[in-house]
């Protein structure tokens, strides 16, 4: 019996689930950390791509 | 007594027959769309319409002290100045110890005071009743009830705090201390929200069914053991869903602030919510602050969603 065809890893919802919320976690601990202005500066860029990442991926069927 | 249907049929009787007609012959969703239009447009109105606006004003020098002034699109250029000011940086910093000392202190004093009023001792809701009082009492009279309570000279805290001490009561002060003052504010939060996580957390331990520390018993499991194995696993649902009501609402945590320290002695205390009323209301800086709310915003808003999905895993569990 022929297995169905697994989707491309970009288009599985739980892994790029899980990368949104590394990218959100990544971007809030490093908003809010208090060694590194340049790692503050980046922060909200991290912080929107996670975000936007996570509305758009959770919407994949699993 | 009148019956339903007797009750039904007079209002059908009632109802002017243009309006009867045009009702009936409505599908079930346009009678769905025709009941929650209204609270549709409300909340277009009141959330959505100001949140485009307030990402559209980002994106400008608009200050609403100038009305009539030419509004120029600065680009980035506002997020850029926010994300490259140590001032902006420093406030974050000091926004955050305050969330995670509150939270941290909620949690663990909350949980266990619900775990405590869950024994239904003599007087439990007598009990529960005075814990809750603070969670009533609006931020402005506790705000200037606690300055009274922090006075070096005649306030109270300081002789709660010399007769455990032995310090002079004279020889500190709360509000004026560069160390102490972010210290006050936790302590009078954590005094004014503890309720609101114990009043979670009771909800969630009252929901566990009594059977099952009855087999635990039955298994001769120690207390020690139904606690970590029964009591907490089965509380951590409503315990994860006090702390990020908790984490959203301190991150935004203004009036406690305002009325205790106004964000000083020098910036100790000025969280980002302080920082920004400064920009849009003392400097009007209006796009900028628009700039900085949305930071704040989008910051929130990711947390809370890797939030809700590591809350739908617990309760999966």
């Amino acid at each position: 019996m022929s297995e169905k065809p697994k989707r491309p890893f970009f288009l599985r919802r739980g892994p790029m689930e899980n990368t949104a919320t590394a990218l959100i976690a990544l971007g809030f601990l490093m908003m809010f950390q208090p060694f590194a202005l340049a790692l503050y500066t980046w922060s909200f860029i991290t912080l929107l791509f996670g975000t936007l990442m996570f509305i758009v991926v959770s919407k994949f069927p699993e | 007594m009148a019956q339903p249907a007797d009750l039904i049929g007079r209002a059908a009787a009632a109802t002017p027959k243009r309006i009867a007609v045009k009702v009936k012959g409505m599908s079930d969703t346009a009678m769905a769309w025709l009941f929650i239009g209204p609270t549709m447009l409300l909340l277009l109105a009141i959330n959505i319409f100001p949140l485009i606006w307030t990402i559209q004003l980002s994106f400008t020098n608009y200050r609403a002290n100038r009305p009539n002034a030419e509004v120029e699109n600065v680009g980035l250029r506002n997020y850029e100045r926010i994300l490259t000011d140590p001032d902006v940086w420093m406030t974050m910093q000091t926004t955050a110890q305050f969330v995670l000392w509150t939270i941290i202190l909620q949690t663990v004093i909350g949980f266990a005071l619900a775990y405590l009023i869950d024994r239904k001792f003599r007087g439990h809701a007598f009990w529960t009743t005075v814990i809750l009082i603070p969670m009533m009492l609006s931020p402005a009279v506790v705000g200037n009830f606690w300055r009274f309570l922090y006075q070096p000279q005649i306030g109270l805290f300081n002789y709660i705090i010399s007769f455990f001490t032995g310090v002079e009561p004279n020889s500190f002060e709360m509000l004026g201390s560069v160390n102490l003052a972010p210290w006050a504010i936790v302590i009078v939060d954590t005094w004014m929200w503890t309720p609101y996580v114990m009043l979670i957390c009771l909800a969630g331990l009252r929901s566990i069914p009594d059977y099952i520390y009855e087999a635990a018993e039955v298994d001769r499991a120690s207390p020690w053991r139904q606690f970590w194995s029964i009591t907490l696993p089965m509380a951590l649902p409503f315990i994860m869903l006090a702390v990020l009501f908790r984490g959203i609402e301190n991150f935004k945590m203004f009036d406690m602030v305002v009325l205790l320290t106004g964000g000083g002695p020098g910036s100790v205390t000025e969280v980002a919510s302080i920082t920004l009323k400064r920009a849009a209301f003392e400097a009007w800086r209006t796009g900028y602050s628009s700039a900085f709310a949305i930071i704040l915003f989008v910051a929130v808003f990711g947390l809370a969603n890797i939030y809700v999905k590591a809350l739908n895993k617990v309760k999966e569990r």
